[in-house]
């Protein structure tokens, strides 16, 4: 369960003053740093790593916003600054290869990254998650059962549509021996949670719904135990929509980090 | 002689215009800034062949996917006969490929099943439109003309049709009349069952006949000269509009290389930026955004797939991709036309934002790609609205308060919330 680290997490600056060099850096972003939520999804993730035994390290605090809800919401020079100062810190490190644990993140530092002079191999944590069960590094076993249980997968714009990854989240929950049910709208003609763009960072416009209780009643439709994610922000607002539904009782909302570990007993 | 004169004039009128008015649609999307596509030539093509040609991104929908699927192949095979159409026209002729025997008589007899084919389905497209009132039909910005618009291409597609099937039953009936000048050529499935509803006189067979033929012909044209006006441009555009379309992963906005410039100059003093050109951030009106924005709007067909699947819409907001491109066009016609009137200098006082695309739209939008994966023809209305966003924070720091304390957190403490940079490792000590 996610509770307590009992591990250490290397930072990046530790790992080269002791004249190491990690396989893999972790980009945490700032939702994985800052929202209570969220963390538990970060700390998953370096469970996840420890477990497997994969040389990893953080920024800790010299990590900074990718620069990606500026970028969004209109502030290129904003978005710019964000960026080259953190590429100036990633190349100083002479990062190569980055996980993110959200989506965002991942589609700003793999995408928009490379034409500010910073390019990295840049992964998904789903997407790792499925390396290392196609390795055969990661099982589903010794930790809680999934056998059964009905998931449905609710796919992040930016990674789905943005993208192009469909495979590696659900690759993560088939090997749970679950029961994996679609939703009407899936995969690249998946519904936005309504927090892409910046929205997470205001008020909705006038309109006659709020996106993320159009989702979560989609969701609700296919009867779900959980309702599975891969994005913070997708997170926060499937689980205020499960809670408007007053269904908090019967579904959880879960990244696939957090199945992932559980199913692990990480 | 006379009617041979007649017919070339009013071809070279046809051509004339349509390139006049064409030139002008070039014009006006020149106007927008440089965006260089010209990568991966092998890959455009290859999504022209597949997505403008091969209409694979229309199945998702799969009854307009193959109704319109008929009209297409039904347009594109039945200009064969326009090419017979142009020869006996110009030269006096009739059926000049009637020669070809069997072969002709296949072709003019799939034709006819085609032209059924194209007839049923714009008749099927009308009772969407008009009687069924399909969603997507009828939002706000589908306003009167718009409405019209649709109907008079489906209308004109249907008496297109039924000339050219009244045309070739004239023809058989005098055939079979022996009548002097109509060869014995065609073969007619479909407009056999005619017969009975046309004159049994030569006189009255050749009117109908020459009728159908000029009618059919003349149509063409104005529906070519038509086109510049309407949203069914489509069917010339879709096809540079896929080519030029982005390739690269959706998620990816680009950098503005002038906003790169200033950041290095100011993370690096020694750094000297190029001679900056003067221009505005984003995009206030239609001459700030790029050509591909500006050629997305002409080739919209106004469909409504994107607004059908917009997260935004979809609860209620005010934002519509599909009157994002209606309002580009709009605006970009006006713009044009004030050129056309008042020279290149003039101003109008209007703007693409406020007076067509409104603040409450652009910030509705979730940034989500559904109208772009939607667009049966790679059109990108995200594009315009990012550009309108960046116009709109960068050049008069208008965003919503809450958007703008977001962006003083960010600017300030390095995340969108008001945390302390150094609480961010944190979440390594806690439960």
């Amino acid at each position: 369960m996610s509770g307590k680290l009992n591990i250490e997490v290397p930072t990046m600056a530790e790992m080269i003053a002791r004249g190491e060099e990690p396989e893999i850096l972790f980009w945490v972003g700032c939702a994985g740093s800052y929202d209570e939520r969220a963390q538990k999804t970060t700390r998953d993730i370096c469970k996840i790593l420890h477990h497997v035994g994969i040389k990893y390290a953080v920024l800790g605090t010299e990590e900074s916003c990718t620069g990606d809800p500026a970028k969004r919401a209109g502030n290129e020079f904003l978005f710019q600054m964000q960026a080259m100062t953190n590429i100036e810190v990633l190349n100083g490190y002479n990062v190569k290869k980055i996980v993110t644990g959200c989506p965002h993140c991942f589609n700003t530092i793999k995408n928009e990254y490379p034409g500010l002079g910073g390019t990295y191999e840049v992964i998904h944590h789903t997407q790792l998650i499925q390396d290392l069960i196609n390795e055969g590094k990661l099982k589903a076993e010794g930790g809680e059962s999934f056998k059964g249980k009905k998931i449905t997968y609710h796919d992040p714009c930016y990674l789905g549509r943005a993208n192009g990854i469909y495979e590696a989240p659900r690759k993560a929950l088939e090997v749970l021996d679950a029961q994996l049910v679609e939703m009407k709208r899936c995969k690249s003609n998946g519904l936005c949670c309504g927090a892409g763009g910046a929205q997470m960072f205001k008020e909705p416009e006038k309109g006659n719904k709020d996106i993320n209780i159009e989702r979560i009643e989609e969701a609700l439709e296919t009867h779900p135990n959980i309702i599975a994610a891969g994005c913070p922000f997708c997170m926060t607002m499937l689980s205020d929509g499960v809670k408007m539904k007053d269904q908090n009782q019967n579904v959880q909302v879960l990244d696939i980090a957090e199945i992932t570990a559980r199913a692990n007993g990480l | 002689m006379i009617s041979q004169i007649l017919f070339i004039a009013i071809t070279i009128a046809a051509i004339a215009l349509f390139s006049f008015n064409l030139k002008k649609v070039i014009r006006n999307i020149k106007l927008g800034r440089p965006a260089d596509r010209s990568d991966q030539p092998a890959k455009r093509l290859m999504t022209m062949v597949k997505v403008a040609l091969g209409q694979t991104k229309m199945v998702v929908r799969p009854i307009p996917a193959a109704l319109h699927f008929v009209v297409y192949i039904g347009f594109v095979i039945i200009n064969i006969e326009v090419l017979e159409i142009m020869i006996d026209g110009i030269f006096g002729t009739h059926r000049i490929f009637g020669g070809l025997g069997s072969v002709y008589n296949f072709l003019i007899g799939s034709f006819e099943f085609l032209a059924m084919g194209v007839w049923l389905a714009c008749a099927v497209f009308l009772i969407r439109r008009n009687i069924l009132k399909i969603k997507r039909f009828t939002a706000r910005e589908l306003t009167i003309w718009p409405k019209s618009d649709a109907n008079y291409i489906l209308i004109t597609e249907i008496l297109l049709m039924s000339a050219f099937l009244f045309m070739n039953a004239a023809d058989a009936k005098l055939q079979l009349l022996g009548a002097h000048h109509y060869v014995n050529a065609g073969s007619f499935p479909v407009s056999q069952y005619l017969h009975h509803l046309l004159p049994d006189t030569e006189s009255g067979l050749i009117l109908v006949e020459r009728g159908c033929w000029w009618f059919h012909i003349i149509g063409i044209f104005a529906f070519l000269n038509y086109l510049p006006y309407s949203k069914h441009f489509h069917i010339l555009f879709a096809f540079p509009n896929t080519y030029f379309s982005n390739l690269e992963p959706k998620g990816e906005f680009t950098n503005m290389q002038s906003v790169t410039n200033e950041v290095k100059a100011m993370l690096d003093p020694s750094f000297t930026p190029p001679e900056a050109e003067v221009g505005r951030f984003g995009a206030k009106d239609v001459n700030d955004l790029s050509w591909v924005n500006l050629m997305n709007a002409y080739t919209c067909t106004e469909c409504g797939r994107c607004t059908a699947v917009c997260p935004a819409n979809l609860t209620g907001k005010l934002l519509s991709p599909r009157k994002i491109m209606m309002d580009t066009r709009d605006r970009m016609e006006e713009v044009g036309k004030n050129i056309d009137k008042h020279g290149t200098d003039f101003s109008d006082g209007k703007s693409l934002i406020d007076d067509y695309i409104l603040r409450e739209e652009i910030w509705a939008c979730t940034s989500c790609n559904a109208c772009t994966e939607a667009c049966p023809i790679n059109i990108d209305p995200l594009a315009i609205i990012t550009e309108v966003r960046r116009y709109a924070v960068m050049e008069e720091s208008q965003a919503p308060s809450s958007i703008s304390a977001m962006l003083g957190n960010i600017e300030n403490n390095g995340a969108p919330w008001k945390y302390s940079p150094s609480d961010r490792f944190n979440w390594a000590k806690e439960d």
